[in-house]
């Protein structure tokens, strides 16, 4: 989009064209709310990364852990008085906070990854389909509508109670319930493009088809397809978490925010909130964050709002 | 015109403005005119010169951030300016009625014909439903639509665009009122449905005494409907008078300027027997939001000077002639060149 | 219109019996449901006896041709763990569900389209803002987590309502309905409202949207300019043309409820269908399983017609378009 459209039209303040990216970056600025969602979303994915260096303890060695030190309050200190547990320790005296970073880790890894390969097929699969049309399109069209007629969390029970547990099962179940949307959202984009001039153009030129395809035609479906990536993460997210909290999703061995919720949701009704409250605030900070960061770029990649 | 009935509507330097971001533009500016009842007053412009917002600003249409700011609206000697909403909609509909540009969107997809027009009469009066679609039926019936009983029945998709002009127009003369506003009724339409239904309206206003505001970009259709015609520019009525006198010795550039561009008003071929050559005006109808100080045809206007940086007087060139300009045309130079 | 009506159902036909095929080929072709069902220290003619009365030592196609024989049926056979067949076992918990859904459902419309309408009214007003603030924040917060917090604060912090269980039923017809007592509905209020929210917001978005839309257009200018009053210009014009998307997605959206609340049903320990799916996908009991899967694809494929239907009903445009055909 950007190398063919004219050059947005300069305020008459700045005679200077804008590049694209500084022009996407200074419309991302304009709104506060989405700066916030950014600077959240970085913190927490940091958090995330640095997990082992920045956790107090590693909540999985269990030499680390107190077994008397267990269901303590927030701010309580540890029998040793070592370190203070900022937001309580669950039933095996594991400090909470060191967990949710742990959590948030396999949460964000899970989700990433699995955006990433859905958007992968997804993006091979619509692009095809657009750009070749005939009987091909049309069966991958018809599965994508029937799977899509049916919620993601649905299709990803089902596949999770064939595979069974475990950190590449629910990655497999994840992208399963999620890539038709990624080759819907392509097949559209490359229908609309393949049809304007500079693609025939290039076809006249005699350039192979995967130049066509992956140098012309990709690049120009882009926009839509980051928004919709970017929604689905936290999708991805919040489906993992859902499975893991029933069950289904990760092993007790690779404890995501999910299964720290359910390992909680015990405790509750004795008032021991902290166990399940603060893994899900975590949670629910990483989805909004991310869900603020995204309904920015669909305004800002937005084409009908570009020119403006 | 008749000088000495007593006109239906009087709007008198009537301004709406709307606050933005970027400051108050000012949508109608200063709009003064009459119309007699019987009158059809022909309001011509270019989009965006505020014809359509001054037919809303009668009608207590303006919504936010726009607002009548300034001026008088007088229907029947009434003031409607600062109206309670409430009466301002006990009037709409009722006293005046609105018919719309395209037919295609006025009717609500979604309810039959009928519903939209016993909804408009009950809306006014305490009748009963059979009372109201018999009134339905006969305003169908007078704007010339066959079998009314059989279009009551029907969803607006499945009318011809003149046949839902047709009902637009039977709705608006449902509960004969005393003013209709038509913004631009027939351009959507073919120009035989078009024809049709400029001469239906004319008769159909004369005969009741209706006053008739036409909206219009079109001064081929002006010409033939209008008793007096308002040409309106950036929001200012520039030139008003009866529509021989404007449209035969214009006084103001911009209406010489938009005679000129009109192909119909255009038909008269030069000595070789070949048509005149279109003359267009230069440059573009400016942003409202950023109008030059003084007369806003001045960065456009060949007898532009110094002095048009001032806001330009009103100048009665003949009796009911006016225009808004320090170097209007004579009369001579007004006749078509 | 039964041209229409007809065909419509012929695709209906062809989404189940593909869905039956994918579900067999799933559910009976991947994993071994002996490994469970068989003692570990069985002889190999153990195994192969019990192999032999489940039907799983015949070749695939033989199964799945007997297996879709007896779906026709209603046998989809019995339960691995309770020995009793699966399809009774999964209708029997069907009203549990089904009432959770619905009143789910009426919540999320009969709050979001007045919410959505007014914000879609006054977009600037700060109720405005704060009811699509409301409804962003409805949508990113996962449906566990809401039913956890709503444990937390209703149950545990202010002791008003119940925190699991439904409440005492009444038949009704054959049809355990806890909606006839006052406890029933105190039962029914927590889960009702987890499982609502998620729509909840997502009516409010559409019907704000709608409605901002509708106020552009011209019909509702010119219903304005008839002198119409704000209640009838709202409640009859702008609320008729807005309604054909909503009833669209509360329909297509009301499958999407009965699957989501196994994760309200499991929070709340809600006798539905989803705590029973969620246990038998544990205990590998496959009958059960595909009892519930065929279930729930009948389901969505009926709503889906049933919505198509209603769509062509309330849409002129459709309607006739279909007459003609």
């Amino acid at each position: 989009m950007s190398e063919t459209s004219p050059p947005p039209a300069a305020s008459p303040a700045d005679s200077e064209v804008e590049r694209p990216l500084r022009r996407l970056a200074r419309m991302y600025a304009e709104s506060r709310v989405a700066l916030f969602g950014l600077a959240l979303l970085l913190v927490i994915v940091l958090a995330a990364l640095l997990a082992p260096w920045l956790a107090p303890q590693n909540p999985y060695d269990l030499m680390q852990l107190d077994m008397l030190d267990g269901r303590l309050p927030p701010g309580s200190a540890s029998g040793d008085g070592r370190l203070t547990y900022l937001l309580g320790t669950d039933e095996q005296g594991r400090d909470m906070l060191s967990a949710i970073l742990y959590g948030l880790r396999i949460s964000v890894g899970v989700g990433v990854v699995a955006t990433l390969m859905a958007l992968a097929i997804g993006m091979a699969l619509g692009l095809a389909a657009g750009y070749f049309g005939g009987r091909f399109d049309a069966v991958l069209m018809r599965i994508a509508d029937i799977q899509l007629s049916f919620p993601s969390i649905l299709v990803a029970m089902i596949l999770l109670a064939l595979f069974g547990q475990g950190i590449d099962k629910i990655v497999i179940a994840l992208v399963a319930a999620q890539w038709a949307y990624y080759a819907r959202t392509t097949r559209s984009a490359a229908l609309v493009e393949g049809r304007k001039e500079y693609i025939e153009a290039a076809r006249l030129l005699g350039l192979s088809t995967p130049r066509i395809l992956f140098r012309h035609l990709l690049p120009n479906c882009l926009p839509p397809l980051i928004v919709v990536a970017a929604l689905q993460v936290a999708a991805a997210i919040a489906l993992e978490a859902t499975l893991s909290f029933l069950g289904l999703g990760l092993p007790v061995t690779e404890p995501s925010l999910g299964l720290l919720i359910a390992n909680g949701f015990q405790y509750l009704y004795s008032g021991r909130y902290w166990i399940s409250v603060f893994p899900g605030v975590a949670l629910l900070l990483l989805i909004l964050a991310i869900n603020l960061v995204a309904d920015q770029l669909r305004d800002v990649l937005n084409p009908r709002l570009q020119s403006q | 015109m008749n000088a000495q009935r007593e006109p239906t509507l009087v709007v008198g330097r009537l301004t709406t403005r709307f606050a933005g971001l970027g400051g108050a533009v000012t949508a109608v500016d200063e709009v003064s005119f009459n119309v007699a009842p019987g009158e059809v007053l022909g309001l011509v412009g270019e989009s965006g010169s505020g014809k359509s917002m001054t037919g809303f600003s009668i009608l207590g249409l303006v919504d936010p951030p726009g607002e009548i700011t300034g001026g008088s609206i007088r229907l029947k000697g009434r003031e409607l300016r600062g109206l309670p909403a409430r009466e301002w909609r006990a009037l709409r509909g009722d006293r005046i009625a609105m018919i719309f540009q395209d037919p295609m969107m006025t009717l609500n997809p979604v309810l039959r014909i009928d519903t939209q027009m016993i909804e408009t009469v009950r809306a006014h009066r305490r009748v009963s439903r059979d009372a109201a679609r018999e009134m339905a039926r006969d305003a169908l019936a007078r704007v010339g639509i066959p079998s009314p009983d059989e279009r009551l029945r029907a969803y607006p998709h499945q009318l011809s665009g003149g046949m839902r002009q047709r009902v637009a127009i039977a709705i608006a003369l449902l509960n004969a009122p005393d003013l209709i506003i038509a913004d631009e009724p027939t351009t959507a339409l073919d120009v035989t449905i078009q024809a049709q239904i400029l001469f239906e309206m004319q008769t159909l206003c004369r005969e009741s005494g209706t006053a008739l505001i036409w909206i219009t970009h079109d001064l081929a259709v002006v010409a033939g409907l209008a008793d007096r015609v308002c040409v309106m520019y950036a929001g200012r009525i520039v030139e008003q008078g009866s529509t021989a006198q404007v449209l035969e010795t214009p006084a103001h550039p911009y209406t010489r300027g938009l005679l000129d561009s009109t192909p119909a008003a255009n038909v008269q071929p030069d000595k070789a027997g070949r048509p005149q050559p279109l003359r267009q005006i230069p440059g573009m109808a400016p942003s409202l939001k950023e109008l030059p100080a003084g007369c806003a045809f001045r960065p456009r206007c060949t007898r532009a000077s110094t002095l048009c940086e001032q806001t330009p007087p009103e100048v009665e060139l003949a009796r009911g002639h006016v225009a808004r300009c320090f170097h209007p045309l004579s009369a001579a130079e007004g006749l078509k060149s | 219109m039964p041209l229409f009506i007809l065909r419509r159902i012929l695709q209906s036909f062809n989404v189940l019996f593909v869905m039956s095929l994918l579900v067999f080929a799933g559910v009976y072709a991947i994993g071994n449901p002996l490994d469970l069902l068989v003692d570990p220290n069985a002889t190999a003619d153990d195994t192969a006896r019990a192999a032999a009365s489940l039907g799983l030592d015949q070749p695939l196609w033989v199964q799945y041709g007997r297996f879709l024989g007896n779906a026709l049926q209603g046998d989809l056979g019995n339960s691995f763990i309770h020995g009793v067949p699966a399809l009774g076992l999964i209708v029997e918990r069907l009203p549990a569900t089904l009432e959770l859904a619905v009143v789910a459902m009426l919540i999320a419309v009969l709050l979001g389209i007045p919410l959505g309408l007014w914000a879609g009214l006054k977009p600037d007003s700060w109720s405005g803002r704060a009811i699509m603030a409301g409804s962003i924040l409805g949508f990113s917060l996962p449906t566990f987590w809401v039913g956890l917090m709503l444990i937390m604060v209703f149950a545990v912090q202010l002791g008003w309502l119940p925190a699991s269980g439904r409440g005492p039923t009444v038949d009704v017809l054959g049809v355990s309905i806890s909606l006839l007592t006052a406890d029933g509905w105190r039962h029914l209020l927590l889960p009702a409202a987890n499982l609502a929210l998620f729509k909840l917001s997502l009516i409010i978005r559409l019907t704000r949207s709608g409605t901002r839309e509708a106020l552009l257009q011209d019909y509702v200018k010119f219903a304005r300019a008839k002198g119409l009053s704000n209640a009838r210009v709202v409640g009859v014009h702008v609320l008729k043309n807005i309604l054909i998307p909503i009833v669209t997605v509360v329909g297509l959206e009301f499958g999407s409820l009965i699957a989501f609340s196994v994760v309200t049903e499991s929070i709340f320990a809600w006798p539905g269908m989803g705590k029973l799916l969620l246990d038998s996908i544990t205990q590998l009991d496959r009958p059960v399983v595909v009892a519930y899967l065929l279930l729930v694809v009948t389901l969505y494929v009926v709503i889906n017609l049933a919505v198509d239907l209603l769509y062509a009903a309330l849409d002129p445009r459709v309607r006739l378009a279909g007459a003609r055909a």
